[in-house]
């Protein structure tokens, strides 16, 4: 049994409502106010641009930019920044295109350890991440407003990669910004009404991890990364 | 534990928390720091009223539909391999975990912070079933060394400071470094690491669920719920039956509303989604997923007039703003909920007899009902807890209704009234000094305990309103 208790649980909740169980026909209403849409509204993707590169002063995160041929040169300056002798990345469709593929094969002959996220190692991928200075993935869709790169994780992204290493780097395509969570959500939500399932977990990320629950004072670094950098490529 | 902390009656609670500086001077820090944020966070958004009546509208038609949504919810979770349990009552709730947790023989359980688990005592009942359980919310990591409940919804240590941290890692954890919140949040990371590394169950609560997709969404900053379900082979999320929406399109406009109510912030660094077990061939998340849905006396509140209560969501707007909270602090409400929502929640979901005095923990300043990001009427729900408390539950102390029954009297016969006030000013002479009285007989020594009361004037309104109408000095 998979569902338990859930009748006389909803025929209590519809009592207390005062009426019949419903099972059908509820859809939502129209909402007076949608102000939601109004943030960045009509913004380039230059300007989305900006207001990322403002809010990441606000998130404690690096902002740097690149072009389709620069990349794997910013990379190499982040992981070398970072202190990073270990490095995980996801294995995404995207690394090919982006010339990640090599890049990461050449990494160990400049003394980095490097693993590609595999299925297939089982967790072996959580052990190497929990080793790693560095986890790199690729941003989904990324979020102007509050500075917020979004995962869909999958079997060749998973869940670890951003969040047990010391540094999380995301590669940001320019293609991928929108103006706030809004957009990100109307995707998910047409997606699914299409019939597309949801990702088992969907990650939104703003910088690195922190807590204020010592005296209030904001320490960065806790239970997630320390250090966060974004990168965005020019892909269009 | 549940939701009622501490068995002290509330007036010594209140003087415990009068009497503890540091927690003050931490409070009344944190509220400022809290306020401005929100009130930042709202200016830059600009249109903050217009995103207040959308979180107030999606909240009301969840609720007024919550059947509906809860079905569709549990749905999705179960199509997506998770198993759905509804749990009337904490006991309900409690003894499924525990069933979970025993069938997979399980030694170690990791948590991140949730109040619907406190309000329902979990832990104490999964240690009692032989299970270590580590909170791992900074704050509940802390919390729960020294045995000490939470005062605050959304930083739950609220009340201690770093000395008294460094001394609890020393004395329980073997610390050795100094009290910089740094490089106690490094040792913290530290040891925490390999608590999630290690266990076997991993529990969350669940800040808003999607019931189109049976997403499960936590909205942290440290990354602790993430680690709590991406490590575990076991997960289980408890959630109160009020909190989810409808859509993912809802589910924005709620955690941006969450968010910066909360802490002021856009988003904080992590909002994760989770939607049942982990898909064939993924490497991490769980491989069985538990949802738990509670009632505990919620449904009761369904249908009258304390409904838009439900609407409520865990922001701590309210309490970052009251000035009862800033100065007793939220040990004081005796409830896993303090401040303005807790006064009004606490006897709805735990009846009147243990916390009728809460809603009188209140200036009705209607500063909270201004904070709440869905607009929940927090004031007037407490004014009508309070006729509540009076008119038909009769728990007014003996000596009120005395007074109030001898004040109708005394007000129904002019001439009773009309001499009394003109013998006010002798009558209370023995404890007036220079036009106040600071330490009154009877009744007036509860006022007098915490301030001064005027003395009464030379002359009564009405001999001074008879000369004015004659045209004499007025």
């Amino acid at each position: 049994m998979s569902i338990q208790n859930r009748e006389s649980f909803l025929n209590n909740v519809a009592d207390q409502l005062g009426r019949k169980r419903r099972s059908k026909g509820v859809t939502r209403p129209q909402y007076s106010v949608e102000p939601q849409w109004r943030v960045f509204e009509g913004a380039t993707q230059d300007e989305l641009i900006d207001k990322l590169e403002d809010q990441c002063r606000v998130i404690h995160t690096h902002f740097k930019r690149s072009t389709m041929d620069t990349l794997t040169e910013v990379i190499s300056q982040s992981i070398e920044e970072n202190d990073g002798h270990a490095v995980v990345a996801a294995d995404d469709k995207r690394n090919d295109e982006y010339g990640l593929t090599s890049f990461y094969e050449n990494l160990h002959d400049e003394g980095v350890a490097f693993h590609l996220w595999d299925p297939s190692k089982g967790r072996e991928n959580i052990q190497f991440a929990e080793r790693a200075d560095v986890g790199i993935t690729f941003s989904d869709i990324t979020l102007a407003e509050s500075g917020t790169v979004t995962l869909f994780n999958h079997q060749g992204n998973g869940r670890s990669i951003s969040l047990l290493p010391r540094t999380y780097i995301a590669i940001i395509p320019k293609s991928t910004l929108v103006p706030r969570m809004s957009q990100a959500v109307r995707h998910i939500h047409k997606a699914h009404a299409d019939g597309v399932d949801v990702s088992s977990c969907v990650s939104f990320i703003t910088g690195p991890s922190n807590s204020a629950d010592i005296e209030m004072n904001l320490i960065v670094g806790v239970h997630g990364p320390v250090k966060a950098t974004y990168i965005v490529v020019e892909d269009m | 534990m549940g939701i009622k902390i501490g068995n002290a009656p509330f007036r010594d609670r209140v003087q415990e928390g009068i009497e503890n500086d540091f927690m003050r001077g931490a409070v009344s820090s944190a509220q400022g720091r809290f306020r401005s944020g929100r009130l930042k966070a709202a200016e830059e958004l600009g249109d903050w009223e217009d995103w207040r009546t959308l979180g107030e509208e999606i909240r009301s038609h969840t609720l007024q539909n919550l059947d509906y949504y809860l079905e569709q919810l549990s749905e999705q979770v179960s199509k997506r391999g998770g198993k759905v349990f509804f749990a009337q009552t904490a006991e309900e709730a409690n003894e499924y975990i525990r069933n979970v947790v025993q069938k997979k023989e399980a030694k170690k359980i990791v948590k991140s912070k949730s109040m619907v688990t406190e309000e329902i005592g979990l832990n104490e009942t999964l240690e009692k079933a032989g299970a270590e359980v580590v909170e791992t919310d900074l704050g509940e990591w802390i919390l729960q060394m020294d045995e000490d409940p939470p005062s605050h919804i959304v930083t739950p240590a609220l009340h201690k400071n770093k000395e008294q941290i460094r001394e609890t890692f020393a004395s329980k954890k073997g610390y050795k470094n100094s009290d910089l919140p740094e490089e106690l949040a490094t040792f913290a990371r530290e040891q925490l690491r390999k608590e999630f590394l290690s266990a076997d169950v991993g529990i969350t609560g669940c800040n808003f669920a999607v019931a189109e997709s049976g997403a499960v969404t936590f909205v942290t900053n440290e990354g602790n719920a993430r680690l709590v379900t991406a490590l575990p082979e076991t997960q289980i999320s408890v959630m109160g039956m009020e909190r989810l929406v409808p859509t993912w399109e809802e589910l924005d406009v709620m955690v941006s509303l969450l968010t910066r109510a909360a802490v002021g912030q856009k988003l904080t660094s992590y909002v994760t989604s989770i939607t049942g077990t982990k898909q064939e061939d993924e490497v991490d998340g769980p491989e069985d997923y538990h949802l738990v849905i509670v009632d505990n006396g919620r449904s009761k509140i369904l249908g009258t007039e304390f409904q838009s209560a439900l609407h409520c969501i865990r922001c701590a707007a309210c309490i970052n703003v009251c000035p009862v909270y800033r100065h007793v602090g939220g040990h004081s409400y005796g409830s896993v909920y303090p401040g303005p929502i807790g006064a009004v929640l606490t006897p709805l979901l735990d009846g009147y007899d243990d916390h009728k005095d809460l809603p009188y923990a209140s200036t009705l300043c209607a500063a909270c009902t201004e904070a709440c990001p869905v607009k929940i009427p927090l004031h007037e729900h407490l004014v009508r807890h309070r006729e509540i408390i009076v008119e038909k539950e009769k728990k007014a102390p003996r000596s009120e209704r005395m007074m109030m029954d001898g004040f109708a009297k005394w007000g129904s016969h002019p001439a009773a009234y009309k001499l009394s006030t003109k013998m006010a000013r002798k009558a209370l002479k023995p404890w007036t000094k220079e036009e106040v009285i600071q330490s009154g007989p009877g009744p007036l020594k509860g006022w007098t305990d915490v301030r001064d009361f005027p003395a009464p004037s030379e002359q009564t309104f009405r001999s001074w309103f008879k000369t004015r109408q004659k045209g004499g000095r007025s």
